[in-house]
């Protein structure tokens, strides 16, 4: 545990801090016209000063909030914390938020004053101005094609310092005011408001204290060991909360420097040039340097491609073991260390990940193929599962204990509980203060004593004492007998098969487990041609029976895998069968964002579902669909359906299931 | 759409006047008695159907093409005809309708080149590369990565642009152009062959270009939506005449343009 020292209990404290103490070493780069700039703890508290005072001088004051709009530039950081310095509550918003969704936050938060990055935010920001009525000024970082426009509420950055500085040399009593100013912040005041893009619903406003974001990213430093050595590179959103912990909180308490990118595109070779240690990232970052490597190398030379499959499927079979410094035959090590001459180096010095010590991967479930690859090669890829409401750490997995299927265990000074409805719930240091003005939305998630509800259903894995994380809490449902039934954690471990491409399943208040099937055409196809199995379309293709056999072997193995889980054994698949259509966001099937329509979707094949509960071996059904051209038509089949037998369940393990 | 400009159309000073140019190849005559002027700071379009002389007046004022009669003059100088290297010395840049760019070279390469005017130094201080060499060089430079992030091209400032999309070609041609810091800009079709997206920051760098650096342009175009939202003023040439010169919306009710773009009515009535 990290105890908060209260003389470095807010950022602009531990900016005074930093400067003095670390004053030479480099505390944030931009990449601009082609040359890292570099600026120095002490530099950059200069730069942090002349910009405070400006906004004193344009009225900005203690319990004001204001805007922060624009990509990973250091003006934009610089300005969260020259604000906290005078008291006031920095607000970024998503720099491609549509405008409607601005104006919302911008009226909510009480908005008084903007710092935004360019003429395109300006306009955003003037567009919804009538909408919000406190705020006062905009200040801009990049002046480019702002020269005709109206002045009177617009303001460059470098101005604001220009008053700063000004202001600074005309009067000598402003810098001791200003750090009268720093010294009289404490730890519990509110110190950002971070909106929530939430799924469903308005967003919500999360309040987080100083000391909430600072113990968090101390004990997040302190978990990986990380110091003022570290090179990190910020090109995630600077409203998201793990940007603003892992790019500004924990660089402030850490020391370490802060890498800005040129631009959004730049951000591969700019992170191949600064060599970043510690890395942050949704699965879909890792999942494109992938794909990205992939199709490379079907365009490279037979040679190459040989030595490059050849190389990674040691890896797979090795690479990990020797990561996590397990025992292995010197042999393995050897050719394991030509690989890395040969393959891994490059490959990593592609991605720009040489010297690499910790990176995670959050915010929704990565493959495991992708996460084991990565670990392969040798790079150390963990998971963590993080909150804004709990300034971003609830678990995290130590070094060593990686299992692609858990996101880990209780970070520093978390707790954690599952109700007994399955959803997790956690109480840390790092737990936000409530949503800001409102109170009944604040009381659903944190109840009186601390903890707050993540919305997750999930369970602590007694084999690694690591969290594992099912399906969002309102989807999991129970089967008649009482035994938990999470469709998404079944219906995710049957997409795991090239040929399934997407599943249903069902079963919450039924006796046991059904799952509807749509197979891969791309993949049952290609092996369709190679078994000379014909087809002419897709209907014909999910009718026959031999791809039924091909489907029944792959969830004949997930029941074994949900067999030999605890409190999952109960809910195998017994019954199953493939549609005749591909289910479509055309038909309201799935959404926009391909996420299936449970409702929708079982009122649709209501005599399919039925069919499934009283027995039947098949079921007559029509359907309407949308053509791509607009108009509909009617399509009737027979639908198999199958039996499947189910694995035995651990007799010792079957009573924990009410 | 566009900002209100500072200055009104075409009231500013002439800067280059084009008069009673004749231009023939053989028997085949390409300009016919063409005179219009082009003023400081605006965007000036020449626009005419297939085969009007469009591309063949750019020509002449870029010098490519020594006129049969009449004369042109660029910054109060008058001359019977430009010289290609005299226009490039005096401030006259182009981009070409079909892309004219070293293909084997990189983005930032082929900025630099456009630079080579400006290189006062000779080969061997060059090959030197030091003291004042390389001072002018890091000059040189500063200016290129300050057109690169004005077209925001940050991303293939090393790549080869042989490998690069037509659009993102279109637009390093254009950095080119612009690292030569000219005072006149000739732009020939630079939007053809794009998306609408990429028109939309084409366009969007024209204006950028003509309001920042304070350049006059000088396009030829054929997508007229694109002439009316950017163009100050345009001259209309059909069969090597000039048929219309005036504000786009005075131009676009024109009869004479508008004939020579749907035809002659050839007594059949609608």
């Amino acid at each position: 545990m990290q105890a908060l020292d209260p003389r470095l209990d807010t950022l602009p404290k531990l900016l005074l801090h930093n400067a003095a103490a670390l004053g030479s070493r480099p505390a944030m780069r931009h990449k601009d016209l082609g040359i890292w700039q570099t600026w120095t703890w002490a530099q950059m508290l200069e730069e942090i000063r002349a910009f405070s005072i400006g906004l004193a001088e344009l009225g900005l004051k203690r319990g004001d909030k204001f805007t922060i709009i624009g990509s990973n530039r250091p003006r934009l950081y610089w300005a969260m914390c020259a604000g906290q310095a005078l008291g006031a509550v920095p607000v970024p918003v998503y720099a491609d938020a549509v405008a409607d969704e601005m104006a919302y936050v911008l009226a909510h938060a009480e908005v008084t004053l903007g710092v935004v990055e360019d003429q395109e935010q300006v306009d955003k920001v003037i567009s919804v101005s009538d909408r919000v009525p406190q705020l006062r000024q905009v200040i801009y970082d990049e002046p480019r094609g702002l020269k005709d426009y109206d002045h009177s509420r617009l303001i460059a950055f470098t101005d604001v310092q220009a008053i700063g500085r000004k202001k600074l040399a005309s009067d000598p009593a402003i810098l001791a005011q200003w750090e009268a100013g720093i010294a009289a912040g404490k730890g519990g005041d509110l110190s950002v408001i971070l909106y929530t893009s939430g799924t469903t619903g308005r967003s919500k406003g999360v309040m987080l204290t100083f000391a909430n974001t600072i113990i968090s990213a101390l004990n997040a430093n302190a978990f990986d060991r990380l110091d003022q050595n570290e090179e990190v590179i910020a090109y995630l959103p600077l409203a998201w909360v793990g940007d603003y912990i892992f790019s500004y909180v924990q660089s402030y308490t850490a020391g370490y420097c802060v890498n800005c990118p040129e631009t959004a595109e730049t951000v591969l070779q700019d992170r191949r040039e600064i060599g970043t240690t510690y890395a942050f990232a949704p699965p879909r970052v890792y999942e494109n340097l992938l794909t990205l490597t992939m199709v490379r190398m079907a365009d490279a030379g037979a040679l190459k491609r040989k030595m490059f499959d050849f190389f990674i499927a040691f890896a797979r079979r090795w690479g990990e073991k020797i990561l996590d410094g397990e025992k292995v035959p010197a042999g393995v090590r050897l050719l394991y260390g030509i690989g890395d001459l040969l393959v891994y180096g490059p490959l990593k010095n592609q991605f720009g990940l040489t010297r690499i010590r910790v990176a995670y991967t959050a915010g929704e479930a990565i493959g495991p193929e992708i996460f084991r690859f990565y670990r392969s090669i040798g790079m150390n890829l963990k998971q963590l599962y993080g909150q804004t409401e709990a300034s971003v750490y609830v678990t995290a997995q130590p070094d060593h204990e990686i299992h692609p299927e858990t996101v880990g265990k209780p970070s520093t000074d978390v707790e954690i509980k599952i109700a007994d409805s399955g959803e997790v719930l956690f109480r840390s240091p790092g737990v936000f203060t409530g949503y800001y003005k409102e109170p009944e939305r604040t009381a659903e998630v944190l109840t009186p004593e601390g903890w707050v509800r993540t919305g997750d259903a999930g369970f602590l894995d007694p084999k690694t004492g690591q969290l594992r994380i099912i399906d969002r809490a309102k989807d999991v449902g129970r089967l008649k007998d009482g035994t938990l039934f999470a469709p998404k954690y079944i219906e995710n471990k049957l997409k795991f098969y090239p040929n399934i491409r997407e599943a249903v399943a069902i079963g919450a208040g039924r006796d046991c487990v059904c799952a509807m099937i749509n197979i891969d055409l791309t993949a049952v196809g290609s092996w369709a041609e190679r078994n000379n199995v014909v087809y002419a379309s897709y209907q014909e293709l999910a009718g026959n029976a031999r791809v039924y056999d091909m489907i029944a072997r792959h969830i004949d193995e997930v029941n074994r895998s949900l067999s030999e889980e605890e409190i999952m054994a109960g809910a195998q698949i017994r019954r199953f069968l493939i549609l005749h259509k591909e289910l479509d966001a055309d038909d309201g099937e799935l959404t926009r964002t391909q996420k299936l329509r449970r409702g929708h979707i079982n009122e649709r094949y209501a005599p399919l579902v039925e069919a499934f509960y009283n027995g039947a071996t098949e079921a007559q059904i029509a359907t309407e669909v949308t053509f791509e051209d607009g108009h509909k038509g009617v399509i009737a089949a027979r639908v198999m359906i199958r039996d499947m037998k189910p694995y035995p369940v651990p007799a010792a393990k079957m009573g924990r299931a009410a | 759409m566009r900002a209100p400009s500072a200055h009104e159309a075409g009231s500013g000073e002439v800067l280059l006047a084009v008069e009673d140019v004749s231009l023939s190849f053989g028997g085949v005559r390409a300009l016919t008695g063409v005179s219009f002027d082009i003023r400081k700071r605006e965007i000036r379009a020449i626009i005419g159907p297939n085969g009007a002389g469009k591309t063949s007046m750019l020509n002449v004022v870029n010098g490519f093409y020594q006129p049969d009669s009449g004369r042109i003059t660029f910054k109060g100088q008058v001359r019977k005809s430009m010289r290609p290297y005299a226009a490039a010395y005096g401030g006259i840049a182009r981009t070409f309708q079909n892309l004219a760019l070293f293909r084997g070279m990189t983005t930032l390469d082929n900025i630099l080149a456009g630079r080579a005017l400006k290189m006062h130094r000779g080969f061997f201080w060059q090959l030197l590369r030091y003291g004042p060499a390389l001072q002018e060089e890091v000059e040189h430079r500063r200016r290129v990565e300050e057109i690169i992030d004005f077209l925001e091209i940050a991303a293939i400032r090393k790549i080869p642009v042989g490998r690069l999309p037509y659009g993102l070609q279109k637009r390093v041609e254009l950095g080119r152009a612009l690292a030569m810091e000219p005072d006149l800009l000739l732009l020939d079709e630079p939007m053809a062959g794009m998306n609408l997206e990429e028109k939309e920051d084409m366009s969007r760098f024209i204006i950028d270009v003509n309001q920042q650096y304070g350049t006059t342009i000088a396009l030829i175009e054929h997508d007229m939506g694109v002439v009316m939202d950017l163009s100050d003023r345009v001259v209309v040439l059909d069969y090597g005449r000039k048929i219309a010169d005036a504000t786009p919306d005075e131009v676009k009710r024109d009869k004479n343009v508008i004939r020579a773009y749907l035809g002659e009515p050839h007594g059949v009535s609608v």
